[in-house]
């Protein structure tokens, strides 16, 4: 490993197209060293490999004889620069004949080109950041919208570990009330009652649960809000999805992969990623490979975010209620907000469209918003409407929404260990037993924000009850 | 004249007497060194062995083929099951026991053991060659040699004793402390440090008015340490007594603060904050308006009690003006104040799990030499070094107790792994498989491993077998025997749990919380054929039976936890690594790896100081 961990790496530019400049990086002890066999200061009084730390020196790159760009070089020193290492990054121009000559040249020299995340690697083996940090390197980088991005960063910055914080403290005290209990029981001091040991194990339960469940929300910013078009056959589903695509042609993409009956596009809207999901019609009966095509609607509307349900406007009050209430048996209490989109309201006149919406406010849990596909007309209310489905409030406080997967699953067993205890505070089993949940919602909890040691129980102990009788 | 053992055990404390016995039961040519003969196995703070973790740690001793358990159950003059409400992981058994007569059966049992010779004069120095140990040097020069030597000196090693501004140097009240080991060994390289610990006034029970306090009286149940009794029956025993400081005794240990040796910076070692001095408590916790006092008796022939919950080393006038404004003690007479006492010791990160020392090979070290307090604690480390030196001595491997195995496990590991910052005592919470580690089946546990090591007396084993067969069969009787709703429903009535409506098994109800093994055998016909009826053991095999069939979920998941966590116990790490060329991890890591040399992944993340980060960093490199 050490030679790996000392040799120099270097990373390809980040972005190919579009920019005018790209950056070379090198990382590695010698980083410097070796940049200064091939790069020429401007100012011939500069030596680089004596340059300080962030010091930023502009001069000509070239090989052989053979002059190739004029860049401007910015120096790091370890262990202050990105991966802890000494570091040099290039700013080229971006042409990819440039791009390409550099590396190469720099190839020759001694230099390996970087595995996928050796950069980020490198930081945390250096100790830079910790696991949750390095993780959301990796989200910022493949972060496809704003709101994705704004969770990442403010994951990197701590801001996450900042929140586990505190729940860490709430569970190591409550941990110590019930080891004083088992280890102090012959001690002079005052005992929770298990009434209140009931209501703090439930509000931190509550906390744990908020930030569990919130990793449906982060994980949908980050992969795309998944949304899914149901509705009969021929109410005009894909024309209300071209629609909605059609506004925002130039970033649009495809996501490769997708089943071949249900179509999957993305789109941004309000700074969030949407995924749509378009979906075989909705219909009773059928022959087997329509009932194939059935389950896989059903099952993504159980995965789904928004669910729009589309309806005609010649359709009557109570079969668009049914539609709605026919998609909530199947989303459940999964959370997806559904919203009604009443179609070709071109062919009705525009006081049934006022009668209707006033029929179905009272038999329809849910918005229904009347457009017209083919008109063009009502698209710009669905937007909205779907903005506003997504609770972007909780956006505003980015450390209470779980992104990471590896932190829901520990969050999962720490809320599943703490189900226990209440239980067991309910039988009134022993307290010894009842510890042992606590411990393993403890053990969890250290998964996220490191390890919590019999030592940090009992120094919560010591500094709070006096022991030795 | 040549003096020559296989092994030499320096110190006649808990530690020492164990070391010293077990070794000679190993069939070692032994010798143990103390200053004095009348003092083995003293117990210099208060008279109890036991109590929560630590008796769990004593039968544990007692399943290993040590003897304090044997001792106690000797010595006791009064027994309780502490934490009995707690569930059975927590049941701990603790005894007050006649303090000369504990030490005495200990003396009569190192005498009446083969192979063990004893020698009264002060070690001073230590006999190296080569970098191996080779005997002892005694303060007349006397040479003594042998293959491995086990240093107990507990707080001898350069004593100092505090009352008040008053100092005098001594290993313990009335005993002088033994100087020149300290400095030799800091000479070879050790790392010495200074710690401190304090005792307690003893007192004239005559003067004591007992009837305006609490009495606690002990269990009747028969109960005992070693699982070697069937059981022990006290005749009148004594009871301890509670009661309790005030504001008039605490504003006079206030007053007394200026002359307090703690107060005034003259005490430089560190104290246990779990056993703090009263004159820490009541600057600690101001708010405190009283604090609990236990009177324990000294013994069955004195009538010495000693204050705990009153360590001071406050002026002996303040001493007994405080006491004596506390209900019960206003004409109180004592027999020796309370006192703080400072002593060397080594940081046991020195150590290797086996106790033997990494810088002198079959040197090792045992009790409150290695930061530790407790009679138990010490003990428990004696046992384990007395092995390890016979083990060593015939080139064996070294017996190293796991974290899921025994208390003895944890306590060593958290030595050797974490260093000390306080006088270390054992906690159930320091054991992350507490259910697993409990004083009911510390034979289960550590029997076996006796009979391998040859420690284990004759009998033992077989009255293991026989327990655990009774065991069995009182719980295939119970899978097999099928109850109707007419023969029990009354009674579960009566318990408040659910009737049935159709026959089930009995081992079904014995689950329930609300129903207690014992009270369902007697409403069952047909148990009575087995053997647990009829036996002298009968409450062990119920109680056995029913942790198996009432906790069998939280053990099985318990264990499970245990296996897969032990597994980083398997990834051993070589010894030639360079931790300094592994830049990666924290320098703080680094340093913490350099110098505790963990033998495995697992303990490597138990050090303090180095992170989850260091160790998959470690694990990546050793993957390499």
């Amino acid at each position: 490993m050490n030679q790996v961990q000392k040799g120099k790496i270097i990373c390809a530019p980040a972005t190919s197209g579009g920019g005018a400049i790209a950056l070379i990086r090198v990382s590695g002890q010698g980083a410097v060293e070796t940049l200064s066999e091939i790069f020429q200061p401007a100012d011939n009084q500069i030596d680089i490999t004596k340059a300080k730390g962030y010091s930023l020196i502009l001069g000509t790159i070239s090989s052989h004889d053979e002059f190739i760009d004029q860049v401007l070089v910015s120096v790091f020193r370890a262990p202050h620069s990105y991966t802890g290492e000494e570091m040099v990054e290039i700013s080229c121009h971006a042409s990819p004949f440039i791009q390409h000559r550099i590396i190469e040249i720099l190839i020759e020299k001694g230099v390996e080109t970087a595995a996928p995340g050796e950069f980020t690697m490198r930081a945390f083996m250096n100790g830079k950041m910790d696991l949750s940090q390095a993780e959301a390197v990796a989200d910022i980088i493949a972060a496809d919208s704003e709101a994705a991005h704004r969770l990442a960063a403010s994951q990197l910055r701590g801001g996450f570990s900042a929140g586990i914080e505190k729940l860490r403290h709430e569970l190591v005290t409550f941990a110590s009330l019930i080891e004083l209990e088992l280890d102090f029981s012959e001690e002079d001091v005052q005992f929770a009652n298990r009434f209140a040991m009931t209501e703090t194990v439930i509000k931190i339960k509550d906390m744990v649960d908020r930030l569990a469940s919130s990793f449906r929300l982060g994980n949908a910013i980050r992969k795309g809000i998944p949304v899914v078009i149901a509705g009969r056959p021929n109410v005009g589903k894909s024309s209300l999805l071209n629609l909605l695509l059609q506004e925002e042609r130039a970033i649009v993409s495809d996501i490769p992969g997708t089943t071949r009956d249900t179509i999957e596009e993305v789109l941004h809207l309000g700074g969030l990623l949407f995924r749509f999901i378009d979906t075989a019609g909705l219909r009773e009966g059928g022959d087997e490979i329509e009932e194939l095509g059935m389950e896989r609607t059903r099952s993504k509307l159980r995965a789904a975010e928004v669910v729009l349900a589309v309806a005609e406007a010649t359709d009557t009050d109570e079969s668009i209620a049914a539609l709605a209430a026919s998609i909530g048996e199947i989303t459940g209490n999964s959370g997806a907000r559904l919203i009604v989109l009443v179609n070709k309201s071109d062919l009705i006149t525009r006081k049934r469209i006022a009668e209707l919406k006033r029929e179905l406010k009272d038999i329809c849990p849910c918005p229904a918003l009347f457009v017209s596909a083919s008109q063009s007309e009502g698209i710009e209310q669905v937007r909205k409407q779907l903005i506003a489905s997504v609770e972007t409030g909780k956006l505003d406080n980015p450390q209470y929404i779980v992104t990471n997967a590896r932190h829901y699953e520990a969050l999962k067993n720490v809320s599943d260990s703490l189900r226990r205890v209440l239980d067991g505070f309910r039988d009134g089993i022993p307290t010894v037993l009842i510890a042992t949940d606590v411990r393993q919602s403890i053990y969890y909890l250290g998964q996220i924000t490191g390890r919590i040691t019999p030592d940090d129980i009992l120094g919560e102990i010591f500094s709070k009850f006096c022991i030795g009788k | 004249m040549i003096f020559s053992y296989d092994i030499i055990v320096v110190g006649g404390g808990h530690a020492g007497c164990e070391a010293a016995h077990i070794a000679a039961v190993m069939g070692a040519k032994t010798l143990l060194v103390t200053m004095d003969m009348t003092k083995l196995a003293q117990m210099s703070c208060n008279p109890a062995m036991g109590g929560i973790a630590k008796g769990q740690i004593v039968r544990e001793i007692d399943a290993l083929g040590g003897s304090s358990g044997i001792i106690t159950d000797r010595s006791m003059i009064q027994f309780r099951m502490l934490n009995r409400s707690k569930g059975p992981a927590m049941w701990s058994p603790r005894a007050q026991c006649d303090r000369m007569l504990f030490s005495r059966e200990w003396r009569k049992l190192l005498e009446q053991t083969e192979n063990l010779a004893i020698w009264q004069e002060e070690a001073s120095g230590i006999i190296i060659e080569d970098g191996v140990v080779k005997g002892v040097t005694t303060t007349f020069g006397t040479e003594l040699r042998a293959d491995a030597v086990i240093l107990t000196n507990g707080t001898f090693l350069n004593g100092l004793m505090h009352v008040g501004f008053k100092t005098m140097s001594g290993g313990r009240s009335g005993d002088p402390a033994s100087r020149g080991l300290s400095e030799q060994l800091r000479e070879l390289g050790f790392e010495v440090e200074r710690l401190k610990t304090g005792t307690s006034a003893r007192v004239d029970g005559r003067s004591v008015d007992f009837s305006a306090m609490t009495e606690q009286k002990g269990d009747d149940d028969g109960r005992c340490f070693s699982y070697l009794h069937d059981r022990v029956d006290i005749k009148d025993q004594r009871s301890c007594y509670i009661t309790h400081t005030n504001e008039k005794a605490h504003g006079i240990l206030r007053e007394g603060l200026k002359f307090s040796p703690l107060y005034t910076g003259r005490i430089k070692g560190r104290g246990p904050r779990y056993c703090p001095s009263v004159e820490d408590k009541i600057v600690t916790f101001a708010d405190k308006e009283a604090h609990q006092l236990f009177l324990e008796p000294e013994g069955w022939e004195t009538n010495e009690y000693y204050i705990n919950g009153f360590a001071s080393s406050l002026k002996l006038e303040t001493q007994i003006s405080a006491l004596r404004e506390i209900k019960g003690l206003e004409n109180v007479i004592i027999y020796r104040p309370g006192y703080a006492i400072e002593y060397d010791f080594f940081q046991p990160t020195q150590l290797k799990h086996s106790l033997e020392t990494k810088r002198v090979g079959g040197l090792f070290f045992a009790g409150q030499i290695n930061g530790t307090t407790g009679y138990e604690e010490a003990a428990a480390q004696g046992l384990v070094a007395g092995i390890n030196a016979v083990q060593k001595v015939r080139g064996k491997d070294p017996f190293i107790l796991k974290r899921d195995e025994a208390y003895i496990g944890v306590l060593i590991d958290d030595l050797v792994t974490k260093g000390i910052d306080e006088p270390y005592r054992m906690f159930t919470s320091r054991a992350e498989y507490r259910i697993l580690l409990r004083q009911d089946n510390a034979d289960e546990r550590l029997s076996p491993m006796a009979v391998e090591l040859g420690t284990a007396e004759p009998g033992r084993i077989e009255r293991l077998v026989e327990k655990y067969r009774m065991v069995d069969e009182l719980m295939v009787f119970l899978k097999n025997c099928s109850i109707s709703p007419e023969e029990i429903n009354g009674f579960l009535k009566e318990k408040d749990t659910a009737e049935i409506n159709q026959k089930i098994k009995a081992i079904n109800i014995a689950t329930r919380p609300q129903v207690s093994l014992e009270e369902l055998l007697e409403q069952i016909g047909g148990s009575g054929k087995l053997s647990y009826a009829g036996s002298v053991r009968k409450t062990e095999i119920i109680e056995a039976a029913e942790i198996k069939i009432k906790y069998s979920g939280y053990l099985e998941r318990e264990r499970g936890i245990a296996e897969k966590i032990m597994r980083l116990e398997g990834l051993k790490i070589p010894e030639e690594i360079n931790y300094e060329e592994l830049a990666s991890i924290s320098t703080e890591g680094r340093q913490k790896l350099s110098k505790i040399k963990p033998d495995t992944i697992g303990q490597a993340s138990r050090i303090s100081g180095v992170s989850s980060s260091d160790v998959s960093i470690l694990i990546m490199y050793l993957g390499r």
